[in-house]
């Protein structure tokens, strides 16, 4: 899109918000949601600093784990109070 | 127009107000402190629309100073000392973030021991922070520059933030007469703060997110140094306009003083500049050919004044308030490298004055003086001197 000092916006900023950023890629240890044990509490959802867990508006179904932006930090997984969340090697994964 | 007779500080104060800076960022320190807290009676009795916060550190008046700045505001704060050191990280951050914050920073020496007298170190360590520097000589300076500062650091080709210095006590504690421009005038000269980009919901973007190596850091950072060197003319247009609106001007980069034909010239910054004045004409009564120019304006470096300067002088006599442990002041410094790849050699003698808040006499200048001229004929006898210094021993 620019291409050198003469194009750049002179403040340092993107066109895009920060979704454009695929930090997902960072990430060692994936978190795995297992749908049986979550009771949807959200409290993954309030804790993950990344803002990388979705919820529904009506609050019904599980939280979901945006893969593109989650940077495995494993936060959800220690809140969780039912032990829904693992973590696994996606080194092992794959 | 009123004339008020005010400290260098209240002279802030009153500039801040007139130019209606929006945001104020107040954490006190000696010998800034009397700023803030007169903003502070501004905003209370209702003569100044603010936000003003009071925050948990010098670090955290910056952070807040930048991050209103980005939403369109114009910002205000003052420190001093250990409080402008301690905000070094942000006020890399202001230049980057092309914030036009103005803040008054009264210079103050750096502890340990404690020291509360002027001293330059405390800003001249912020040569490299992207900051325009001007250094003024009166409470009229310090009202002025901060109405002007806003209208350079604003404006869309420089977009840089400012910071003007007063010397502690000379200026920040000592009252002197001060013409306040009327408000209407003030308004007409600087107009609302308009950046190109702003915080804006409807309209999101990442600002000072992460650019790798092979994207855009370096220009960006080149990007600052063009605007830092179209500052060098934009200080001195918007001077000329302040004066032609108001009736002043304070001496663009470089202000000269019985230079036209001097031989020998000192360049110092701060209030030691009156003092050399009185001892310059003095000389001047005398037949010496000697000059003052008076460093206002540290970043962007005059060059181009200092070798013009060069051109006439054979002598050029730089006196530091402050000391780079290693090799020389700061002035003494820029100033030879300013020269060197200039065809102009004149000597060139760094003297080290004032630290910790010495007084800096007439006595004192004389003594400079007539080292000075004596170096006309026998040439450099040392490169650096600390002068008026305590021997002791044997």
């Amino acid at each position: 899109m620019f291409k050198g000092y003469k194009d750049l916006p002179v403040v340092p900023m993107t066109w895009d918000t920060t979704m454009v950023n695929m930090t997902g890629g960072w990430r060692t240890y994936k978190p795995i949601l297992d749908p049986e044990k979550c009771n949807k509490c959200y409290i993954c959802w309030k804790f993950c600093p990344e803002a990388a867990i979705d919820v529904d508006d009506e609050l019904k179904e599980v939280p979901i784990i945006d893969y593109d932006h989650c940077k495995g930090c494993a936060i959800c997984a220690n809140e969780c109070p039912k032990e829904a969340i693992e973590m696994v090697d996606e080194s092992i994964e794959d | 127009m009123v004339k008020k007779v005010i400290t260098g500080n209240y002279a802030s104060s009153y500039g801040a107000k007139l130019a209606k800076a929006q945001v104020i960022a107040a954490y006190p320190i000696t010998p800034q402190t009397s700023v803030v807290e007169k903003i502070a009676e501004f905003v209370a009795s209702g003569e100044m629309e603010a936000q003003y916060i009071k925050v948990e550190s010098e670090h955290s008046a910056m952070a807040a100073c930048i991050t209103a700045s980005q939403t369109g505001a114009r910002t205000f704060t003052a420190t001093s000392a250990h409080g402008l050191t301690l905000m070094h990280e942000m006020l890399i951050w202001a230049s980057g973030a092309r914030t036009p914050v103005v803040m008054t920073n009264v210079n103050r020496a750096m502890a340990p021991p404690w020291s509360v007298w002027a001293d330059h170190l405390d800003s001249v360590a912020q040569r490299d922070t992207g900051w325009i520097q001007y250094y003024c000589e009166s409470n009229q300076e310090v009202l002025d520059t901060i109405i002007m500062a806003y209208k350079v650091g604003e404006s869309r080709d420089v977009l840089l933030p400012s910071f003007l210095t007063l010397d502690a006590f000379y200026l920040s504690h000592t009252y002197e007469t001060v013409d306040i421009p009327e408000q209407d005038e003030v308004d007409e000269f600087l107009p609302r703060f308009d950046p190109p980009y702003k915080f804006d919901v409807e309209d999101p973007h990442l600002f000072g997110s992460l650019s790798f190596p092979h994207q855009f850091y370096m220009e960006w950072r080149y990007q600052i140094s063009l605007s830092m060197a179209k500052a060098r003319e934009k200080i001195l247009e918007i001077e000329a306009e302040f004066k032609k609106t108001f009736g002043r001007s304070h001496g663009g980069l470089l202000d000269e003083y019985r230079c036209d034909d001097a031989e020998v010239v000192l360049i110092a910054a701060g209030t030691m500049a009156s003092t050399i004045r009185e001892v310059i004409d003095q000389y001047r009564d005398n037949g010496e050919k000697v000059g003052l120019a008076r460093l206002r304006v540290f970043r962007p470096f005059p060059v181009n004044e200092v070798r013009e300067l060069a051109k006439r002088a054979k002598v050029i006599g730089v006196l530091d308030r402050s000391y780079s442990f290693g090799y020389g002041g700061a002035f003494f410094a820029e100033t030879a490298g300013a020269l060197y790849n200039s065809p102009d050699e004149p000597v060139i003698k760094n003297y080290v004055v004032g630290i910790g808040g010495r007084d800096v006499t007439p006595s004192t200048v004389s003594g400079i003086l007539d080292n000075a001229l004596s170096l006309k004929e026998k040439g450099l006898d040392r490169e650096i001197e600390w002068i008026e210094l305590k021997e002791g021993g044997d």
